[in-house]
């Protein structure tokens, strides 16, 4: 059983096992518009929390994709880079971005529930 | 629908003549407008505009590598040839053709008068090689041009050299970085506002600054408070410099540059501003007076000299007295009565050189007819329009656009954003494409960032208030229309034009840079 967070830079935090996997919301995407280019951090590399970790380019903009916390990556979603458009179609799942490991679990209340994501986008759109 | 005339535009709606009006027709082409396909669609290998004689038979000397299949480079006849480039070319919008509002561009007239000098035989067919000795006007145009611009600005020194702006923004934070090396600084900080043109971070950034963002207030505009909090983030102490423009992109004059100004300067740092703007300003404000140490000049925005594929820009840079003394090579010496360009950094304390030669003297030619064919009270006439025809735009939108940071007045560009077309399902790129079937080059969309569906607009002091009514008029019932529930019609824009709307999404993901015969 997975649990996801929200962070206020429109990412998701989804964990599972000890494992953070990490993605623009659906809400972000659409903000995006199409998605037509994605660079990924590679493995093994440490991100502090507020760290840019990922670019993703749309046909209106580029945006940075921070960490939402402090650790390293384990994983990053090759099959994106081929297909941008999964950030699209399925951003909470398939359009996943990287993977990485939690090194402080303290760093997720920080982050917001989905109910709490919802208002806040409702609040700042 | 009427025009300026008040003839109609169209048939009536319902009326016979008024049928089948998707603007689709058998061959493609619309009206007398051809639908132009490429070279290597109409042309064959097989066709010549040309008869050379053979070549003669000689001993090839490539050991094997000669071509032995043919090299099928495609041929056409001469008329063939010059109706494809002449109905190219037609398809080309320009400034000569109509209104052109892109905001942060300064579309503005260029006057024939400084064309009729630019072919002058003196300036035109010279050569960078040539001795100097021969080119004595050249260098007397420079050097005039040159005190033009600074006392235009209010500054110490320039460099021409630099051949646009994002290059020249290059040049002025190259001088910034040689004088903080020259005093052994270790800071290595740009501050830049987050409405900022995106050459200011990439600008930093390709010289090893890191780039910190500064949050803009409320009204649009960067506050002392904002860029003291910045200084002070990681400690402090860092910032070598701010890159600021003004009026910002938000077309909105920045109150507090002197108070910035100040502070960067009371911290040891330098002072870069954009001057992309500077339009709105000329003969009213000089920079040397807000604090700036380094600013470039857009010759082919400011000073109309034709850009956007109709000419090269040129970026020319003026420097502070903090800054003189790193400016690029070449630069212009005068020894009594004798002008020279100096073209080695020995002895000097300059950064280098930028480009191979001193810039673009044909641009150079035509500023500075501009400059004196308007004289200062011309070019002090033509900021003001250029700010009054802004905000009467400004005034004739406001009730059907809303403007981000308020009711406030513009400098020569006005901002809206696409707040009051939600729930319409039309957007401000809908919006835009839609200008395109009604005649007009849309305005900047989707910049500044910092507002969401941003329309930029720029009409220059060169448009007649016929046109700007129009324009109103035009961006008026497009509004009216998206209200009204014609959402499709938007979606479907443009209709009338040789290439309907473009999969940008397509060519993004898939790019597909040249012909070859697979495709």
């Amino acid at each position: 059983m997975s649990t996801t967070y929200y962070s206020r830079s429109h990412e998701y935090v989804k964990v599972a096992d000890g494992i953070a996997t990490i993605g623009i919301t659906t809400y972000a995407q659409s903000q995006l518009g199409d998605i037509v280019f994605v660079e990924l951090p590679e493995t093994r590399r440490g991100f502090k929390r507020g760290d840019e970790a990922a670019v993703v380019e749309s046909v209106k903009a580029a945006s940075e994709v921070y960490a939402p916390l402090t650790g390293e990556t384990t994983e990053a979603n090759e099959s994106l880079i081929d297909n941008p458009a999964l950030a699209n179609e399925d951003p909470e799942g398939d359009g996943w971005f990287f993977k990485m490991s939690l090194d402080n679990e303290g760093e997720l209340k920080d982050l917001m529930d989905a109910e709490t994501y919802q208002t806040f986008v409702k609040e700042t759109s | 629908m009427l025009n300026r005339q008040g003839r109609k535009t169209r048939p009536e709606a319902g009326s016979e003549d008024n049928n089948n009006m998707t603007g689709e027709t058998h061959s493609g082409h619309k009206g007398l407008q051809m639908d132009e396909p490429l070279l290597f669609e109409i042309g064959s290998p097989a066709k010549t505009g040309v008869d050379l004689p053979d070549a003669p038979t000689v001993d090839d000397k490539l050991g094997g590598l000669a071509r032995d299949e043919e090299i099928g480079l495609y041929g056409l006849s001469e008329p063939e040839a010059v109706r494809h480039f002449v109905r190219l070319s037609q398809k080309n919008y320009a400034i000569d053709s109509g209104f052109y509002p892109l905001g942060s561009c300064t579309m503005k007239h260029n006057p024939r008068l400084n064309e009729k000098m630019a072919r002058l035989a003196g300036f035109g067919d010279i050569h960078p090689l040539q001795p100097l000795s021969s080119v004595p006007g050249a260098l007397k145009l420079m050097e005039e041009l040159s005190d033009w611009l600074l006392k235009l600005t209010g500054m110490a020194s320039i460099a021409l050299s630099p051949k646009a702006g994002a290059h020249g923004e290059l040049c002025g934070m190259m001088a910034i970085k040689a004088a903080l090396d020259a005093a052994g600084s270790p800071r290595d900080v740009v501050l830049v506002p987050e409405s900022a043109h995106g050459t200011n971070p990439a600008t930093a950034a390709l010289l090893g600054f890191k780039v910190r963002s500064v949050p803009a207030d409320k009204d649009g505009t960067v506050r002392v408070d904002a860029v003291r909090a910045a200084m002070k983030a990681e400690g402090g102490g860092d910032v070598a410099a701010i890159m600021l423009t003004n009026p910002n992109t938000c077309g909105l004059f920045e109150r507090e540059i002197k108070e910035i100004a100040d502070l960067i300067h009371g911290s040891g740092g330098y002072f870069y501003c954009d001057g992309a703007n500077f339009n709105a300003i000329v003969g009213r404000v000089r920079p040397g007076d807000l604090g700036i140490d380094a600013m470039h000049l857009n010759l082919h925005k400011t000073f109309s000299t034709p850009h956007g594929g109709g000419g090269p820009g040129s970026g020319p840079v003026v420097l502070s007295d903090r800054l003189a003394a790193f400016a690029p090579v070449p630069f212009l010496r005068r020894d009594g009565d004798t002008l020279t360009l100096v073209e080695e950094t020995d002895g000097t304390q300059s950064f280098g050189r930028l480009t191979a030669f001193h810039g673009q003297m044909g641009m150079y030619v035509r500023a500075l007819t501009y400059i004196l064919s308007h004289g200062i009270d011309g070019l002090n006439a033509a900021s003001g329009d250029a700010v009054l025809n802004a905000n009467y735009i400004r005034a004739k939108l406001k009730d059907v656009l809303n403007q981000p940071f308020g009711d406030q007045a513009s400098m020569h560009e006005v901002l809206f954003d696409e707040s009051s077309l939600s729930g319409t399902g039309v957007t401000t790129l809908d919006l835009a494409k839609a200008l395109i079937d009604e005649g007009f080059h849309p305005m900047t969309i989707y910049f500044p960032l910092v507002v969401k569906g941003a329309m930029l607009i720029e009409p220059t002091e060169s448009e007649s208030i016929e046109t700007i009514d129009q324009f109103i008029d035009v961006m008026r019932s497009l509004i009216s229309e998206a209200h009204e529930g014609q959402e499709d019609k938007f979606h479907a824009a443009p209709i009338h034009t040789p290439r309907r709307r473009l999969d940008e999404t397509g060519a993004a993901r898939k790019p597909i840079l040249r012909w070859n015969a697979e495709n």
